[in-house]
Order: structure tokens, then sequence, then C-alpha cells
């Protein structure tokens, strides 16, 4: 392997990782507050609000039936104002986030779902505020299963990430689309996809640790 | 320190509302165990969430301390929930928090700082025993012991008023034992009104004051456990009573009364001891005095909050006037007698 071929590896790992990283804490940012209000806005929850909980539920199903590749491309406008290009690293990283949002807010409902509602009721009992419900009792204990879904999320935007790639966004995907595809260069894109595979089993790695360490409902200890 | 005033509660549902509750009027005193005993589907679980408006009354009024709780809703209505604890059947025991985070929840609402939190977290734990257990998680707990931190989480912002909603019926008989047993100490020690549900007329027994029997959304039948449970008078009551106290002659017995010619002279009776009567002497003191025999047939005697409560059924052998003379000394010492039958001569010695 070329010395230029590492380089240009490298660099192209960094773009990835910045990509995907900033995706991930912007796209975390919006996604858990709005699938914590998809799950608690629902009719009969601690904040029913059907007119907006059917409102955000259908923007949300929306972004996430449109292609990815499609998205991209329909807002560069949007992506021209936030960043000022289209081109680039930082320019993929928006359609990343508004695709990631709405796929976050989804995993983290349905986490929050799996919350025991004798919980919310006990914490009813107790007298606690909705946001007190939402801070101290519903997210603690859907942390495992948050976690989990955080890193699907990660998996996943860095698949996006290598299409993003593809116009012109930079990163693995780009190194391997340019000089694999488009040069003949089969070596190049042995090594994209080695490194992704890597990336890739790091990152499930890692989440698996975090919710099996957040997870206290099943450690079992010889004192019962 | 609870009324409840003709309380009713409906459920929408596709075919129209249905009643839960219907017209439930109840007021339990300071300080007192109050059972609340029904079969499942009588509407107990929807009454206690009413008394802390977990569910919303239809109609009707609740009020706790004093304090009108119908109206409430928002930070008031979260106000006066810190004055009522509730125990539930399946714990909800937060699983992320420990023992300790779990006890600390309801302070934390409060907004208490950490040092007073931890403090009142040490005396809970003392409370019910588990000081040992502060740091477990609850999955490393047993049924009991998650009752008991669920116990001291509902005691922790020292309410006034203990709902406990079917709190021992995921437990086995011996841990039920041990935590009605602290629910009693708590409520001697705390001078704390408790409200109990259930569906076993065992836990009202052990630990209630009085109790109120729900069928079908309404109170049929109301007063001191030990009224209730030795005069019952309605159907699902003799029911509910039947499981912990066996009044019934065995079927042996009862065909033979049945066979029976209803001249022969031997007299089957039924004496009930209540009270003091039920540490005298009186049967041997018949014997002597009146020459009548008795054959034990049946009998049976248990402790209803301490206080006996027994029955007898005897065929009792003698000239007549020994028998009338038997009977009417009974009577004068005020136990209950109910002449069951004659039968014929035992077939067996006399005792």
């Amino acid at each position: 392997m070329s010395q230029r071929l590492i380089e240009l590896l490298l660099e192209a790992l960094w773009e990835t990782l910045a990509m995907v990283g900033v995706s991930t804490v912007l796209a975390t940012l919006i996604g858990v507050p709005l699938g914590i209000l998809l799950l608690v806005t629902q009719p009969g929850h601690i904040l029913s609000r059907p007119t907006f909980n059917r409102i955000a539920g259908a923007v949300v199903n929306a972004t996430r039936s449109t292609p990815f590749i499609i998205l991209m491309v329909a807002i560069i406008p949007l992506t021209r104002m936030l960043v000022g290009t289209s081109i680039g690293t930082a320019a993929a990283t928006v359609p990343l986030v508004i695709a990631a949002a709405p796929f976050v807010a989804r995993l983290v409902e349905s986490s929050l779902r799996e919350v025991d509602s004798g919980l919310v009721e006990a914490a009813q009992a107790m007298g606690a505020s909705p946001l007190q419900i939402i801070v101290k009792v519903l997210v603690p204990e859907a942390l495992p299963g948050i976690a989990a879904g955080l890193t699907i999320t990660v998996v996943s935007l860095i698949g996006y990430s290598a299409m993003a790639g593809a116009v012109g966004g930079g990163g693995l995907g780009d190194l391997g689309i340019r000089y694999g595809y488009q040069r003949f260069q089969g070596e190049v894109m042995l090594a994209v996809v080695a490194v992704l595979i890597v990336l890739v089993q790091l990152v499930q790695s890692l989440g698996d640790y975090a919710a099996r360490r957040l997870n206290k409902r099943e450690r079992s200890q010889a004192n019962r | 320190m609870i009324v409840i005033d003709d309380l009713e509660k409906e459920f929408g549902g596709p075919s129209g509302p249905s009643p839960v509750l219907r017209g439930i009027s109840l007021s339990i005193e300071k300080g007192e165990v109050f059972g609340i005993i029904g079969r499942s589907g009588a509407g107990k679980s929807t009454l206690v969430r009413c008394i802390n408006l977990l569910e919303r009354p239809t109609r009707g009024r609740i009020s706790v301390a004093g304090r009108e709780l119908s109206g409430l809703s928002g930070a008031a209505l979260r106000a006066a929930r810190h004055d009522i604890g509730m125990v539930f059947q399946h714990f909800n025991l937060l699983s992320s928090r420990t023992v300790q985070g779990n006890v600390a929840l309801p302070l934390e609402l409060v907004g208490l700082s950490r040092a007073e939190r931890l403090r009142r977290v040490d005396e809970m734990l003392e409370l019910v025993g588990l000081t040992d257990k502060r740091d477990s998680y609850p999955a490393q707990l047993s049924g009991g012991q998650k009752q008991r931190v669920g116990i001291a989480r509902a005691l922790a912002s020292r309410p006034s008023v203990l709902l406990c909603d079917e709190a021992t019926s995921a437990l086995d008989p011996e841990t039920t034992k041990s935590i009605l047993a602290l629910l009693a100490e708590i409520n001697r020690t705390l001078k704390l009104t408790i409200v109990l549900i259930t569906h076993e007329m065992q836990v009202v027994r052990e630990i209630a004051d009085r109790v109120a029997v729900l069928d079908q959304g309404r109170v049929v039948e109301q007063g001191r456990v030990f009224d209730v449970l030795t005069q019952p008078t309605h159907a699902i009551t003799r029911a509910l009573v039947r499981e912990v106290l066996n009044l019934e002659l065995p079927e042996r017995v009862s065909a033979r009364l049945r066979h029976s010619p209803q001249t022969s002279p031997g007299l089957v009776m039924r004496i009930t001891f209540t009270g003091p009567s039920a540490n005298e002497p009186i049967m041997s003191d018949i014997v002597r005095r009146f020459g009548v025999s008795f054959n034990i047939l049946h009998g049976h005697i248990d402790y209803i909050q301490n206080a006996p409560y027994g029955t007898l059924t005897v065929e009792a052998g003698g000239s007549e006037a020994g028998l009338q003379a038997a009977l009417d000394f009974l009577r004068i010492k005020s136990l209950k007698v109910e002449i069951l039958g004659r039968v014929a001569a035992p077939d067996r010695a006399v005792a």
C-alpha cells in the first residue's frame, strides 16, 4: 500500500468521522426531544396534545419516507442557506441531520414506550409533574434502549455519509467512488470497505457495551 | 380522614360509557386500617385510584385530610398527592435506580436538599429493615424486599395516608405475612391511615380495623372486620369469608342431618363463641349442671383482630328438661345457638 493511499484514507476517514460525529450530535439534540414529544403528547399520555401529535407524526413519517439521495438534492437551497455551500463535508451534514433526526425520534419514542406504565403511574401518585416524569422516570428507564437506538443511528449515518460522498461530500464514500470506481483502482475500493467494516464493528461493540452497562434490569447477584 | 361522597366513575367504551363505580360513599377515620375487598372487576382498583385522582371521578366528591381533592388539578393536585403515599401490586420501582435512589425520588420531587434526602432515606430504610440493601438495584431483590422498598418510598414524603393497591397479591403467603406485619407496625407507630385494596379476606382479617365489601361498583356491606367476618349478610361477603373461616359443617355430618327423622332425641346445635365467653368453660358447666352429654361433631376457633371467635357443632343428648335448661343457660351467657336438627341415636359412644 502506497504512502499516498494511506494519506488519502486517513484524510477521508477523518472527514467521515467529522460528518458522522457532527450529524449524530445534532440529530440526537433534535431527535431525542422530538421522540419524547411524540410519546407524551399522545392522547391519554402525560401531556396529551392529539393535534400536535398527529402533525409531528406526519412530518416525521414524510421525512423518513423520502429516499436519502433525493432528500439530499431536494434540500440544497436550505443547505446553501445554512452553510453557504452545497458541496463538501460541512454541506453533507445538513441532509444527514435532517434524515437522522426523525429516525432517532422514532427509536427514542419506541424505547420510551417500553417503560412500564406502572412507573409513570407511581410517579404521578407521588406528585411528579410531566417534566419530572420525563426527566426522572421515562428517560432514565429507557436509556439502555436509547443507547441501542443511537448505535443503530450512527451505523446508518456511516452508510448515508458514504452516499453523501457521491455528490461531493468528501469522506470514505467519496474516496471509494473517485478512486475505486472512476479511476478503476480496485485496491482503494477494497481498503475503503475494510475501513468501513472496522468502523461499524467498533461502533456496534461500543454501543452494545454502553447499553449493557446502562441496563440494571437483569443484573443478578447472589444476595437474593 | 378520607371522605368519599357518592362517587361515580364511568369508563368510555365503544358501546357508550360503562359504569365502574356506582354511588360509593365511605368515611375512613384517621389512624385506622381500612380494607376494601372484592372480586376482580368489582371496581376496587378504580376506587383507590380515585382517592389520589389517578382516575378522575365522573361524579361525586373526595376529600383527604379535610382537603377537597376532586376539584384540584395541576400544581395543587401534585402538592396534595405528596400527602398520599401509594404502594402497588407490582412494586413499580425504577430499575435504573438503586434502592436508595428509589426511596429518594419522592423527596427529589418536593425539592429537598441532598443531605436531607439521604438522612430521610436512611430513616425509611431502617423502618422497613433494608438498610443493608441501600445500594442494590431492584433486580437484585426478592419480591418481599421490593415491596419493602415500595413502602419506604411511599412513606418518604411523610404522607398522612397510605394507599395499598393489592400490595401483597404478588407475594407468597409467608412474605405476605411479613409485609402485613410491617404495615400494621407502621400504622401503629406513625399513626398512619391505611387504605388496603385486596381480593383476599385473609389480608383484611390480618390487619384491617374496618372493611367495605365491593361488588359491581357498589359497597354491599361494611363495618368492623370482626362483625363482617362473623355475621356476613351479603352473598359475596359470605363467599369471601368462607375462604378464611370455614364455618360449614363437613359433608359427612350434614348428610346425616338431612336424612334423619325429626323425632329422634339427639339435638344438633351450633354454638358460636365470641369475645369473653370464648374463654369460659361453659360446655363443661352444662354437662355438670344439667346432665346433658355432648358429642362434638365439628369445631373451629379462630382469632380475628386478636378476639377469639369459634363455633362448635355438637349433638346433645339427655332429658327434654335437661336439654331445655342447657339451651336457656347458653342464651343467658348470650351465646348464639342455632338448632340444626335432630339426629338418630349416634352411631358412636356419646362423649
